[in-house]
């Protein structure tokens, strides 16, 4: 294993993660709920209509207007997009659908629930980690160094 | 004061992915590329939310209810299945292909970013389609 040094931020990630871990004891400790986006987004495109909905949308606003409460103080940091449309949808499908079937994502079981100390998603965080690994490990040093 | 709560905590969500790093696919992907150069960046995102989110947990389980008299939704502890597992192999490599996991996506949708706006799109019809495949009557 190489370590990316020039890559490595260690301080501004355990800044982010620390606010990310605030936020996510916000809406736990006054709203009653799981800061799971997949969660948060599957429940909103459920059909069941017993689901409420408001706390829902406006969570997912905070979200998208982030970027923009950024530039107010600052640049936003750069962003390189490697996958091409067709591999985004296909990417994008099976995070939809493996995050249903999961019940949980990267916040909901990675940072939710192992801050529970669940064991499910001890579980499927190993799980995506380690799919998300050997995909990365295909596509870069076994797609792309056969020059495909 | 619920909903502004749920905003606030969507922003600052959303603020803490962009400072972490998240919202950039090819730092992702770095994080994820442990048998080449190894950026281990989100490794501290993930500590550094946990330690927050492990004393809220702990607040969270000693009530009966959220701190503005909300009903707490904290899912019971279940066993680990299938659906669990397979769920979860198929959502990494959708994560490892794109870079991108939900929330990051959703932040980056908000600059208008064309490549983000499909990957949402797709992951919402991937979502979608679970729906669809769920039986009707439970």
């Amino acid at each position: 294993m190489i370590i990316d040094w020039p890559h490595f931020t260690p301080w501004a990630s355990l800044a982010g993660g620390v606010l990310i871990g605030i936020a996510a004891s916000m809406l736990l400790l006054f709203n009653g709920r799981i800061a799971g986006i997949s969660g948060v987004l599957g429940g909103l495109i459920a059909f069941r209509q017993d689901q409420p909905r408001l706390w829902r949308v406006l969570f997912l606003a905070g979200l998208l207007i982030a970027p923009l409460a950024w530039t107010m103080v600052g640049t936003l940091p750069a962003a390189t997009i490697s996958a091409d449309y067709v591999e985004l949808i296909f990417a994008g499908l099976l995070v939809g659908l493996g995050t249903r079937y999961g019940t949980g994502c990267t916040s909901g079981h990675g940072v939710c629930g192992l801050s529970s100390l669940s064991l499910r998603s001890l579980v499927a965080t190993l799980c995506f980690m380690g799919s998300g690994f050997a995909t990365v490990y295909v596509v870069r040093h076994v797609i792309q160094a056969s020059g495909g | 004061m619920q909903l502004l709560s749920a905003f606030a905590a969507g922003l600052v969500f959303g603020i803490g992915l962009i400072l972490a790093g998240m919202t950039d696919p090819a730092k992702v992907q770095g994080f994820l590329d442990v048998f080449g150069t190894w950026d281990p960046s989100l490794a501290l995102v993930m500590g550094g939310a946990i330690l927050v989110g492990l004393f809220a947990f702990a607040r969270a389980k000693r009530l009966r209810r959220s701190l503005l008299n909300a009903p707490l939704y904290i899912p019971e502890p279940r066993s680990v299945d299938k659906r669990l597992v397979l769920g979860s192999l198929t959502f990494g490599v959708g994560w490892g292909l794109g870079g991108f996991c939900p929330g990051p996506a959703l932040v980056w949708l908000g600059t208008g970013e064309a490549k983000t706006a499909v990957f949402v799109l797709a992951m919402i019809g991937g979502m979608a389609i679970f729906e669809l495949l769920q039986p009707r009557a439970r």
